[in-house]
């Protein structure tokens, strides 16, 4: 099998008439953590997409693996790429457990429960995200930033060695946030995964990415290792704010300072 | 495994006999009631006597009581109990479909279809296929309607739960006009018309009841074989496609089951609101919302309310309401009081 990364070729994506993703070429290597930045409505969310197989490119090809992502099976497809959804509303009263064991779907067989390995593998990914004490609530009692741990801990349960998050901490405090950031970082590095993020904050995204991928209207502006990226042209470039990116002792990262009320 | 994961199950087995019991010796009680009176232990023996061929049980007892059990009241009585599984299960899966919980079998205007299908067959006096002209037409006109309406609602290959419903809604105003032109139209049909259109189990034959189970058997498989896909796409489309369901293609597949299932429900007994709006609530509340358990809980549970209702309105009452205007006093009080719960919320359908 060749490199578990992703090989985008001169894709393009339209919703109907609207161009969202123009001539996009892209390669993303296995075992780093990527970062998705740009303004709202640049087109993260379809890329994110388009490597998930959500979404078929109208032009180009999307190759995972070295095999173009329309010739897997959506089920195969399923134990190499988890996706954690801006959307994280569920609708029925499942408890915690059962959402999370949701994500051993694409290895049961049709009439197959979960055995007490899958089991080990959502109480494990429920430990991660801190979630064990509410196993047995109700996902319909949950505050939103409860509900988005579920469905983080939901994608990891699913094992995959790709692991896509759309701004997945968006509701949750900074210690929560951590909390993800962390275990994805460790599943980077520990395992070899590969993590593609798409984050608002840029700091975070500095501080827990190895590579930057800076997108606006539809467009790559800029990509490549956070350090070299983050600088305060490729950030002017995209956002239209100024900045100062330096070295933070405390935090041992880059990070990015913005002058306000401008 | 843990309880935790199976944190119903012994109450959905439980429930689920206690349900196969309960409609097992309602429909031995209900063949017994009306007017010729007959004793559970006589309606066994005959139905027996019948399948095995053995004249021997029923010496003794009046030959009309083979008559009325086998040829009138068991084909009434199964059909009740099988559209009100049907509706269940279609209530089920509508639900489950739009992530809405007040989706029912006839969100999509099925029933609006079939009524409309029935009044151009009682008003134009369609006698082409004997007594199941009506039937047949109601059939067609709420096939035609799904079609309609998935066509109005699907756009990239994509259908969103807010265009089906909106869609439904539509179809089912402008076929509402119709069958009020026709029923200004009408002469003496109006009667039939409007008999028809509050359903009813009277007369019903065998070949109701195998068409009917034959549909809902149908339906209740895909259920329970899509039941977990079911369950998974209650995340949203996004995630559910990254969990390996075809989304769009179990959503299509199950739409369609649906609608087949509802359609050919409401041919055979016209229309019966709230079976199939309450029972998947319900059952949701008692064992929670494993489409796999609740299709089968609710199959049994809609058959079982279904039957009730009807030999209330045939035996019990002094004169017969129609079915679908009991369901209605019934199930709509009934409803609100869900409604009412919910939002204070006490219960978490």
């Amino acid at each position: 099998m060749a490199e578990p990364g992703f090989a985008l070729e001169k894709v393009a994506f339209a919703y109907g008439d609207k161009t969202v993703l123009d001539d996009l070429s892209l390669d993303l290597a296995p075992g780093r953590f990527y970062g998705l930045v740009g303004p709202n409505g640049c087109g993260k969310s379809t890329l994110l997409d388009l490597l998930m197989g959500n979404q078929k490119p109208a032009a180009g090809t999307v190759c995972y693996a070295g095999r173009p992502l329309a010739d897997y099976h959506r089920r195969e497809l399923a134990r190499h790429l988890a996706l954690v959804p801006q959307d994280f509303t569920i609708h029925f009263a499942f408890t915690v457990l059962e959402v999370v064991l949701m994500g051993r779907h694409p290895y049961l067989p049709r009439f197959g429960a979960a055995s007490a390995e899958d089991l080990a593998i959502a109480e494990q990914a429920m430990a991660a995200i801190g979630i064990e004490d509410f196993k047995d609530r109700y996902v319909t009692e949950l505050s939103g930033g409860e509900k988005q741990r579920v469905v983080v801990a939901r994608a990891l349960a699913q094992a995959t060695p790709v692991l896509m998050l759309d701004e997945a901490t968006s509701n949750l405090d900074i210690g929560h946030t951590m909390e993800i950031f962390n275990v994805a970082r460790d599943r980077v590095r520990n395992q070899g995964d590969t993590v593609i993020a798409v984050i608002h904050n840029l700091n975070l995204a500095t501080a827990y990415c190895d590579e930057i991928i800076f997108m606006k209207a539809g467009k790559i502006t800029a990509s490549g290792p956070t350090t070299e990226t983050m600088t305060p042209d490729n950030i002017a470039q995209v956002f239209g704010v100024e900045s100062r990116v330096r070295v933070d002792e405390f935090s041992k990262s880059l990070q990015v300072s913005f002058k306000y009320g401008g | 495994m843990q309880a935790t994961t199976t944190r119903h199950n012994p109450r959905i087995i439980t429930l689920g006999a206690l349900l196969l019991l309960a409609l097992g010796a309602m429909i031995i009680t209900s063949t017994g009631m009306g007017f010729i009176e007959i004793s559970p232990a006589e309606v066994i023996k005959v139905i027996i006597s019948r399948i095995t061929g053995d004249p021997g049980l029923v010496a003794g007892l009046d030959p009309v009581f083979s008559f009325v059990i086998m040829d009138v009241r068991l084909p009434r009585i199964l059909t009740a109990a099988i559209v009100g599984s049907g509706l269940s299960i279609c209530g089920v899966l509508f639900q489950g479909i739009l992530l809405n919980p007040l989706a029912d079998p006839y969100t999509l205007g099925i029933s609006s279809g079939a009524a409309f299908g029935a009044s151009l067959a009682l008003i134009a006096n369609l006698t082409l296929f004997g007594i199941y002209s009506v039937p047949l037409f109601a059939f067609i006109g709420a096939l035609a309607t799904l079609i309609v309406v998935l066509y109005l609602s699907s756009f990239d290959g994509q259908m969103s739960a807010n265009t089906l419903i909106l869609s439904g809604v539509i179809v089912g105003a402008i076929l509402a006009a119709g069958i009020s032109f026709m029923k200004y139209l009408a002469d003496e049909q109006v009667a039939m018309i409007i008999y028809w259109l509050m359903g009813s189990f009277a007369s019903k034959t065998w070949t109701d009841v195998a068409v009917s189970l034959g549909a809902v058997l149908g339906g209740l498989g895909v259920a329970v074989f899509y039941g977990r896909d079911l369950n998974i796409m209650s995340l949203g489309g996004r995630a559910s496609n990254s969990l390996g369901v075809e989304t769009a293609r179990v959503r299509k597949i199950l739409l369609i089951t649906g609608s087949l299932v509802a359609a050919v429900c409401v041919s055979v007994s016209g229309i019966i609101g709230f079976i199939g709006l309450i029972v998947p609530h319900l059952m949701r509340f008692l064992i929670g919302p494993d489409n796999r358990n609740l299709a089968l809980v609710a199959a049994l549970a809609g058959g079982l309310l279904l039957l009730v209702a009807d030999t209330v309105t045939r035996a019990v009452l002094p004169t017969e309401v129609p079915i679908g205007v009991l369901t209605a006093l019934i199930g709509g009080p009934f409803f609100c009081y869900i409604f009412r719960r919910r939002q204070q919320g006490a219960i978490h359908g």
